[in-house]
């Protein structure tokens, strides 16, 4: 019995190893089966606020898709996992997304740890797999598709600009305690030293903390120029509440890498939010007909009081419909061939302006804007079109090295 | 100066949030022997009373120090007669049925207002001292702590039913056999552990904002504090928050706020190893 089960497994795998991609084959042949689509977000857990307006955009683009004939003939069906905010359950998720599900792409991860967490599995089973989620950059993957803005997109204009604004020259960072905060606090060490300033000091916090009492003395007592906010999540954003509480409101200026991508603009208060400088790649605000019409739809989907839309939302929406029209190019879902028709130079144009994947890092180019967060709305007070993803370029070559698999970190010495 | 004067209050504002969140703690663990894994879960409820009470349009301070309180005694005295009255004497049954308790109700809320957090911005504003300033809102809480604790003692020490209570728990045959019906002590003494839960809760919660799970944050540091501080509940809880509080906060300024909680724990297992039976195991030990 024993030998009987090893040997029919020999031979399946051999027989596996031989057709390569076998199952993908069998898979499209019958043209009407609808197409594995995984979203893996935080429905609930301190990270919700991030995902729930990204769950929504990827059911309104697998939606238009699928009223518009779907991919390649067939209909998308969509399954969405809710990993409530726990980093185990992305791992588990994703291996059942791509194993159980046979799903065709995975869109999902919010914070950095859920994307490492899902990177490797979904590489080991060659699933691609879309990151919607604004970061700290460098990740080098072939299987990857970066879609959200980086540092050398956003903060390399942003930190002159708030340097400026506030005539700042020392930075406090308060930062979110994982590898976004950690490396994404290197990088406003480094503009801010390459603009004449510095990073006064920076203190990093569990995403669970919510009393910031003490860091707020310890700020009253250095005084610096301005904060820098790279807190992330629901329990972080009761410091805003508390900076306000503590009348440090209009002493101290702030600008934040973080606030809004979670809505904070609608969970605190004008009070609390009037002044706060953001830089993003996208803004419910932009005034084209693509992303008035984008809302239009977003609006009769979900109601008035949906989550509003942030960058990671569109840049969803950007995803699904990139991923559907390099499937259409390629005329099939394998993941292959998908890949080589988004590395054809693939762009959309969509609620965030024109993207489009460049093909060396994976990552997008993409219009990026600096506002101000006034009574609960964004003000653009400068936009930057067209900003290519020059840091992870700096470090990573996919045409030249296609196993790589690492995310590159900056190294900056303060 | 002015700055040794911030560092003092905000000692002052740490020590009195640990008091605070475990105060209803110390009434139901401490005088009862319930080990609470719902007390979070109290203090949760207690924001969540405050804040809806006070969108519907209930003045802060009513909702606050009247609304809260109220709503999460009745849902003390629920349980109480549900749950709880079964399983006195019975420790670990007591830890099993509160925290399914627990699990309910993180549930029941969740289903109710989502798993998202919500808040009030803290009143009042701020006091400048020199260059600094800190939240009058805090320096509040401090102060309703103190006077919470100074009544938890001016009850139990100077009045019939604070005696009454302490001799109930001690030894409930005896006190039954003086024509006491425990039955009834027991129960007002829970509900009065709910309902300054609640108060506490509602209190934090413009600091904090609230949300279903937010009792986890709190449930641990409230179980170190009445744990630390020994058989005596009010000085127990006290001492334990002013220790815990000073260490927590000493290392927030000296390294960073991280390492403050890191210390805060280690400092109690360090305690605990030193005295087994906590502050008023050794000191203080006549004292309530």
């Amino acid at each position: 019995m024993t030998d009987f089960s090893r040997r029919t497994l020999l031979k399946t795998a051999a027989a596996g190893a031989a057709l390569g991609l076998a199952p993908a084959y069998l898979r499209h042949a019958s043209a009407a089966e609808p197409i594995q689509v995984a979203g893996i977000h935080d429905a609930s857990g301190g990270i919700d606020i991030y995902g729930r307006p990204m769950i929504n955009s990827l059911a309104l683009a697998v939606e238009e898709i699928n009223a518009a004939g779907g991919v390649l003939g067939r209909p998308i069906a969509l399954k969405n996992y809710d990993p409530q905010s726990n980093m185990q359950l992305y791992t588990q998720y994703a291996t059942e997304a791509a194993t159980k599900q046979k799903a065709s792409v995975v869109f999902g991860g919010i914070i950095s740890a859920s994307r490492e967490a899902m990177r490797p599995t979904l590489r080991r089973f060659r699933t691609p797999y879309f990151y919607n989620m604004l970061y700290e950059g460098g990740v080098c993957d072939r299987n990857v598709f970066c879609m959200g803005s980086t540092p050398a997109q956003t903060l390399q204009k942003f930190t002159p600009f708030v340097m400026k604004r506030f005539n700042a020259k020392t930075i406090y960072v308060l930062a979110a305690d994982y590898n976004y905060g950690q490396i994404t606090t290197k990088w406003i060490r480094k503009f801010a030293s390459e603009n004449g300033g510095a990073v006064a000091q920076a203190d990093f916090f569990p995403l669970d903390v919510n009393d910031f009492g003490p860091t707020i003395r310890k700020i009253q007592a250095e005084k610096p120029d301005m904060i820098m906010s790279v807190l992330v999540g629901a329990a972080h954003n009761s410091f805003y509440r508390q900076w306000v509480a503590a009348g440090m409101k209009d002493k101290i200026p702030m600008a934040s890498t973080t606030f809004g991508i979670g809505n904070e603009q609608v969970l605190t208060s004008p009070d609390e939010h009037n002044g706060i400088v953001v830089s993003y790649a996208y803004f419910d605000g932009l005034k084209t007909p693509e992303n008035e019409a984008f809302l239009k739809k977003y609006t009769a989907r979900f109601g008035e009081k949906a989550d509003a839309v942030t960058e990671a939302s569109a840049m969803t929406y950007h995803a699904v419909n990139l991923w559907a029209a390099a499937a259409a190019k390629a005329g099939s879902v394998d993941r292959d061939k998908v890949i080589l028709a988004l590395e054809s130079g693939l762009s959309f144009t969509g609620p965030a302006g024109k993207t489009t994947i460049d093909p060396k890092t994976h990552h997008d180019t993409l219009d990026t804007y600096i506002a101000e967060v006034r009574d609960r709305a964004y003000h653009v007070l400068e936009s930057f079109p067209q900003q290519p993803p020059a840091d992870t370029a700096a470090v990573c070559d996919l045409a030249a090295s296609p196993n790589e698999t690492k995310q590159f970190v900056i190294d900056v010495k303060s | 100066m002015d700055y040794a004067l911030i560092v003092i209050l905000q000692l002052v504002v740490t020590i009195a949030n640990l008091a605070l969140i475990s105060a209803g703690l110390a009434v139901i663990f401490g005088m009862m022997r319930i080990i609470n894994m719902a007390h979070g879960e109290f203090l949760m409820l207690g924001g969540y009373a405050a804040l809806v009470s006070h969108q519907a349009g209930l003045n802060l301070w009513l909702a606050i120090f009247v609304a809260a309180p109220v709503t999460v005694g009745l849902i003390g005295a629920v349980l109480e007669r549900l749950v709880i009255r079964r399983l006195y004497g019975r420790m670990i049954d007591t830890m099993l049925a509160t925290w399914g308790v627990s699990l309910a109700l993180v549930g029941v809320v969740t289903v109710i207002f989502g798993n998202r957090v919500s808040g009030i911005s803290p009143p009042l504003g701020s006091v400048p001292i020199g260059g600094y300033a800190i939240g009058l809102y805090e320096l509040l809480t401090a102060g309703v702590t103190a006077l919470l604790f100074l009544g938890g003692w001016i009850v139990l020490r100077r009045t019939p039913v604070g005696l009454i209570a302490r001799g109930a728990m001690q030894n409930r045959e005896m006190a039954a056999a003086l024509g006491v019906d425990p039955a009834r002590v027991y129960a007002t003494t829970f509900v009065t552990g709910a309902a300054i839960s609640g108060l506490a809760g509602a209190l934090i919660a413009p600091i904090t904002g609230v949300a279903p799970s937010i009792g986890s944050v709190y449930i641990a540091k409230a179980f170190i504090t009445v744990i630390s501080g020994g058989t005596a509940i009010l000085t127990g809880a006290l001492s334990a928050s002013a220790l815990l509080g000073s260490v927590n906060t000493a290392f927030s300024f000296v390294m960073t706020p991280v390492l403050g909680e890191v210390a805060l724990l280690a400092a109690a297992v360090l305690l605990l190893r030193v005295l087994p039976r906590g502050i008023t195991g050794r000191f203080f030990r006549r004292s309530l």
